[in-house]
């Protein structure tokens, strides 16, 4: 097969299904956001408000595009442009699944595998600053402006951290290729026990993890960090003046961040597409079970279901989860789609996480948020890469 | 192919560079730089040297600059006042810009004659792996009196600021 062609092909592939996450991930969002609340959330526009995404999207295309006319145009219209561009591009290095083989053709489930790869992560997730800054500072107003200053505080402050425990698993591997990390995490101590780099000798990495996450939760601005946009002290903060399509492009290019961050500490310290328990105990059967469970637990709510909707539609879910786990016992399937279903698991499992935070904890004010990140993260993400440096150079 | 990109990114950085002087406005004139910063992070990747590009776009377009427009944006600085040239720039600017221009291709042109373009294999592979055991080994001594100049840098810093606060 034509080499361009393919790389098309995977291309499209990927940025379709990072756009379906990103549109579905804030119904998933204000539906566990409302369970913790104990409210129902999204419900009105389709079956549990499935379709609430698209009625969102709409509204956004079809609500007026105001330009403010004291504002720096070009440098307004550039910043969510820039925003959504950046956050979009990291994910083209990301390994979801090992090489495959579709119709004869051999391919990695991998866009491109940079020899850098880590710094090009880095590198991206660097320039992200801009587009908040720029939104902030071509308003021409005070609450976006304050808003982008302390971003720009926040976001170099908290990529120090960031930065240091991205380094100590990069040790442990002996690789900065994002393939690469993920292969040097095959194997189980004791037959069962997966070497993920959270837990692999000689320095697991379980300090780097935490830091790791901590220092993304603030990279990717979301609470309880996310000072850049305390709406009752800044209004929206950096994106109060944008609205309609460029609002959503800031709404997306956060969430796609998000993924990102998710997918990196998947990848880094979790083992990326590698299954929990070896093969020999079976976990190539792992999809079909979970999805059989939800089928089954979809089939049980939804036949006695009080609501007349939830009497069909939840049924129909059950048997296309159950028509899925048959599909999963079908070896060819079976080979393509397991690791990625490992991946989806774990960085989905992160996800949660962070939505799960948002619904827990309050806003840090803002001197506790610098003072966090500059006293306590920073020092502990130099001692877990000093430490576990002296650790692999003994081994060595 | 790398032809066209690098006459691309090339030219982008020649024009970001001139837009850099050119533009009164400090804002504008920093975004300009980082154009200068990114379209050269191309020019080195091009070149083979992808640790390079990574660390320029990193340190320069992404710690750097960032650190440029903010304290650029905190003391508001306006757009430049544009005023007569004094007496000497009016006379002795373009002569002085032909002579320079004329020495840097001077040097140029002797420096790469005609028919050998260094390439890759000039650089060395230019891996992560490479530049690392060049600058603990070969560059040692240099490497470590940079960290210290840089750490000295920091602490005169730090004791400025506190001077400030007594």
């Amino acid at each position: 097969m034509n080499p361009y062609l393919l790389m098309v092909v995977k291309a499209a592939l990927v940025t379709g299904a990072l756009l379906f996450t990103l549109l579905y991930i804030q119904w998933v969002e204000r539906k566990i956001i409302a369970h913790i609340q104990c409210r129902l959330g999204p419900y009105r526009v389709g079956p549990h408000g499935l379709l609430q995404p698209v009625a969102d999207t709409l509204k956004l295309l079809f609500k007026e595009d105001l330009l403010p006319g004291h504002v720096n145009r070009f440098l307004f219209l550039l910043a969510p442009v820039l925003a959504v561009s950046l956050a979009l591009i990291s994910i083209s290095v990301i390994p979801f699944g090992p090489e495959i083989e579709v119709a004869g053709v051999r391919t990695w489930v991998q866009l491109a595998d940079l020899n850098v790869g880590v710094l090009f992560v880095l590198a991206i997730s660097s320039l992200t600053v801009y587009g908040v800054v720029l939104a902030g500072w071509a308003s021409n107003s005070k609450y976006p402006l304050l808003g982008a200053l302390r971003s720009a505080a926040q976001m170099v402050g908290y990529e120090l951290p960031l930065g240091m425990a991205v380094a100590a698993p990069l040790l442990v591997s002996g690789s900065l290729s994002l393939r690469e990390i993920v292969l040097s995490q095959q194997h189980y101590y004791g037959g069962f026990f997966p070497a993920w780099n959270l837990f692999r000798l000689p320095a697991p990495q379980v300090f780097g993890f935490l830091v790791f996450l901590v220092a993304a939760f603030a990279e990717t601005n979301r609470l309880p960090f996310d000072l850049p946009e305390a709406e009752n002290e800044l209004v929206a903060g950096f994106h109060t003046e944008y609205s309609s399509l460029k609002f959503a492009s800031f709404f997306m290019a956060e969430y796609a961040n998000m993924i990102t961050v998710c997918s990196m500490a998947t990848v880094l310290f979790l083992g990326g597409w590698l299954p929990l328990f070896p093969a020999q105990y079976g976990s190539n059967y792992a999809p079909a079970l979970a999805l059989a469970a939800a089928g089954a637990l979809w089939l049980y709510h939804g036949l006695p279901s009080a609501f007349r909707r939830d009497r069909w539609s939840l049924p129909a879910a059950g048997v296309a989860a159950l028509v899925a786990a048959g599909l999963f016992l079908i070896p060819a399937v079976q080979a393509i789609f397991t690791p990625l279903f490992w991946f989806l698991a774990k960085t989905g499992l992160l996800l949660f996480t962070f939505i799960w935070v948002r619904g827990t904890l309050p806003r840090l004010r803002y001197d506790q948020l610098m003072r966090f990140t500059w006293t306590f993260l920073f020092p502990l993400g130099v001692a877990n890469l000093m430490v576990t440096g002296l650790l692999v150079a003994l081994r060595a | 192919m790398a032809a066209a990109i690098f006459l691309i990114f090339a030219f982008l950085a020649v024009v970001c560079g001139l837009n850099v002087v050119l533009r009164r406005h400090p804002v504008s004139s920093a975004l300009w730089l980082i154009g200068v910063m990114v379209s050269l992070a191309v020019l080195y990747a091009l070149l083979g040297a992808h640790f390079l590009a990574a660390a320029q776009v990193i340190v320069y377009a992404g710690a750097i600059m960032v650190l440029f427009v903010i304290v650029i944006m905190l003391v508001n600085a306006g757009a430049e006042q544009r005023s007569t040239a004094s007496r000497m720039a009016q006379h002795a600017g373009l002569p002085l810009l032909a002579a320079l221009l004329g020495a840097l291709g001077y040097v140029m042109w002797r420096a790469a004659p005609a028919g050998k373009v260094a390439g890759a294999a000039a650089v060395g592979k230019g891996t992560a792996q490479d530049i690392g055991r060049a600058l603990f080994t070969t560059y040692l001594l240099p490497f470590e009196l940079a960290s210290i100049l840089v750490l000295i840098a920091v602490v005169g810093a730090v004791v400025l600021a506190y001077k400030e606060m007594d």
